[in-house]
């Protein structure tokens, strides 16, 4: 007996779905349980709308704050803050399933989480309580203000500077590229207090002075908008500064290895559902006479496809297990997952377009959007030539 | 008010199923909470966020996998769980009086007010476990909801049937089977599939409350037909006579 629950029925042969190729290696009961949650979420709720959102470049803030009332936005903060206190490996399964529904918007809600996590591990009590609450209903969206025009990779070589007046701060200087910019209510700015020390100052929307360039056209993450951020003298409270001055690139160390992981994981997702997308199309399309599957140059294609997939879900998650156990290689292991997965779920969804032919190059069937949006995982949160800086740094030394 | 609600582990309704002789292929195949198991939690939960029961008990039978259905309810938002574990094969040796007589058991033993259950299982389909269980306990029944009311111990339930909408009345204790439009299951979240983890969850080996008769013998298992082609007529006396012909129709 067929039931229509208005989730979009993917890849029905048993033995393949998503659940038999994702390998609970590392997953027990209860992250299990909770990844059908995401899943059953991201398909009815995300999958259905994710090419409209991409053609109309809406942000979904309803559909973030239903993803904020199931637990999602403050995943790895401690309860006692207000969070749901789960661990790097819960958050790895439940980006990868969510993405499967929608890359762009769960690549925004780790954003959403990275901020949560940093005034956690860092704010003081009135931080905290002024702001976890918050970020976990989506009432505020934040944003991460790192990369400048001119500090990309170089991120140290930083000139946005909080010079301090009175019981103020006033800052100047300017990032590009911040995801949430101009629609998000709270800025983590990463700046310069003194020529060496990096801190990390709260700038609410609003205050005077802070002011968003047009929103950025791209190539893929259209649901997300992008601006450059500018501070033009804004001036805010020292109480604003979370943790200590010079405790920036402390902060940023220990929020990128996990912000690696989570934008592996939505590469896992997005990578997952092209993959699902094209074994139902394999067994469609005929041509001469049969149906693509039966050729052979086409299921060594996806037989790698599946590989790569499988072992890049392995290291994510591997990698996730380091961080939550502090493991010392942790930061190694999260800079050859990012790097790995990254390219290799582009990859897949790169021939899963190839493998659709014409139909692949078009909208409708959603391949290159998936294309698109997985693209820019290779050059954010670290470029992965960076990651093979950490890499062989780590290795090296 | 105490309601039990009943809920089964069944293969995923969006899967295509291999069947093999000896039953359907259930190696490695995707299973989760009966759909109309799932609405009948909901309304349970529903019944309680107005105040109408005071607690939820959600029960399966199965073998230790259906547990995961048990959490699901949890999840949703019954507060307690029973398990009553078997290792028969729940689509074709666990049938609907034998489970309508354990179910009996339980009721008889703690005293529910209510027992809520999906209409049907979408494996077998049988369609008489809610119906039984109400013949056992001598309860009133009303099948199919797609509405239930319930103020000062009365029930009033619209019925789905074949001819409309039924509306029926009851004075509870009673048993409820859940049709597809009663509502929409929500979401379980991240909270509260942690809250269900410490909510209390009771194991009962089978035997100690019940037994399975098997007095349904499965006899055949068959994929049904592949369909085969049609064609097209050149008029209307072409296609009369293939349906007096061919088809049979009349």
């Amino acid at each position: 007996m067929q039931i229509i629950r208005n989730r979009l029925m993917v890849n029905q042969i048993p033995r393949f779905g998503f659940k038999y190729l994702n390998d609970s290696t590392f997953l027990n009961e209860d992250h299990l349980q909770i990844q059908k949650a995401a899943l059953d979420f991201a398909k009815e709720k995300m999958q259905p709308y994710s090419a409209e959102w991409d053609k109309k470049h809406h942000f979904p803030k309803d559909v973030l704050r239903e993803l904020a009332a199931m637990g999602f936005s403050t995943i790895y903060v401690k309860q006692e803050s207000g969070g749901v206190g789960l661990d790097r490996l819960t958050a790895s399964v439940i980006f990868e399933a969510l993405s499967y529904g929608d890359v762009t918007t769960t690549a925004y809600l780790t954003i959403q989480n990275m901020c949560a996590y940093m005034v956690d591990q860092f704010g003081n009590e009135e931080q905290k309580q002024t702001w976890i609450p918050r970020f976990g209903t989506f009432d505020a969206f934040a944003s991460y203000c790192l990369t400048e025009p001119n500090s990309g990779s170089d991120s140290k070589n930083m000139k946005t500077f909080a010079k301090k007046d009175g019981n103020d701060y006033v800052i100047n200087g300017s990032k590009c590229f911040i995801s949430g910019g101009s629609v998000s209510d709270v800025y983590l700015l990463m700046c310069k207090t003194s020529e060496k020390d990096v801190s990390c100052i709260i700038v609410e929307k609003g205050t005077p002075g802070l002011s968003f360039g047009k929103l950025e056209d791209k190539m893929g993450w259209n649901a997300s908008p992008t601006a450059m951020v500018l501070f033009d003298n804004v001036r805010v409270p020292q109480s604003n500064l979370l943790g200590k001055e010079g405790y920036g690139f402390k902060m940023a160390m220990s929020a990128l290895d996990g912000g690696r992981i989570n934008i592996a994981s939505c590469s896992l997702g997005g990578a997952s559902y092209a993959f699902d997308l094209t074994k139902d199309y394999l067994h469609d399309r005929k041509q001469f006479g049969q149906p693509l599957a039966q050729f052979q140059g086409l299921q060594f294609k996806f037989a790698d496809m599946a590989t790569n997939l499988v072992t890049s879900r392995l290291i994510v998650r591997q990698a996730a297990q380091m961080i939550d156990n502090n493991h010392p290689d942790k930061t190694l292991y999260s800079a050859m997952a990012k790097r790995y997965a990254t390219d290799s779920c582009f990859n897949v969804a790169n021939e899963a377009l190839q493998l659709h032919g014409g139909y692949g190059y078009l909208r409708e069937y959603q391949i290159e959007r998936i294309v698109r949006d997985l693209r820019v995982h290779q050059i954010l949160e670290g470029t992965n030539e960076i990651m093979k800086v950490i890499i062989s740094r780590n290795l090296l030394k | 008010m105490k309601v039990l609600v009943a809920v089964k582990r069944v293969v995923d309704s969006g899967i295509k199923v291999r069947v093999k002789p000896e039953g359907i292929d259930l190696q490695g195949v995707k299973m989760t909470i009966n759909p109309f198991c799932e609405i009948a939690v909901e309304e349970a939960v529903r019944l309680k966020e107005k105040k109408l029961i005071a607690e939820i008990v959600a029960v399966t039978i199965g073998p230790k996998q259906g547990a995961e259905s048990l959490r699901h309810a949890l999840a949703l938002g019954a507060d307690k769980a029973i398990h009553v574990t078997t290792e028969a094969r729940i689509d074709q040796a666990v049938q609907p009086l034998d489970v309508a007589n354990i179910l009996a058991k339980l009721v008889e033993r703690d005293n529910y007010n209510l027992v809520l259950m999906g209409k049907q299982s979408i494996d077998d389909d049988f369609n008489q476990t809610g119906q039984m269980l109400a013949g056992l306990l001598d309860w009133p029944q009303a099948t199919f909801a797609s509405n239930i009311q319930i103020s000062d111990g009365i029930a009033q339930v619209v019925r789905e049937i074949d001819g409309g909408l039924q509306t029926v009345k009851f004075k509870l204790p009673g048993v409820i089977t859940c049709d597809l439009r009663l509502n929409q299951p929500r979401f379980a979240s991240v909270p509260n599939i942690m809250k269900a983890k410490s909510k209390p969850l009771e194991t009962i080996p089978l035997e100690k409350l019940g037994k399975l008769h098997n007095s349904i013998q499965i006899t055949k298992n068959e994929a049904p037909a592949i369909r085969k082609g049609g064609a097209i007529v050149e008029n209307v006396d072409v296609l009369l006579q293939k349906l007096r012909n061919e088809a049979k129709l009349f």
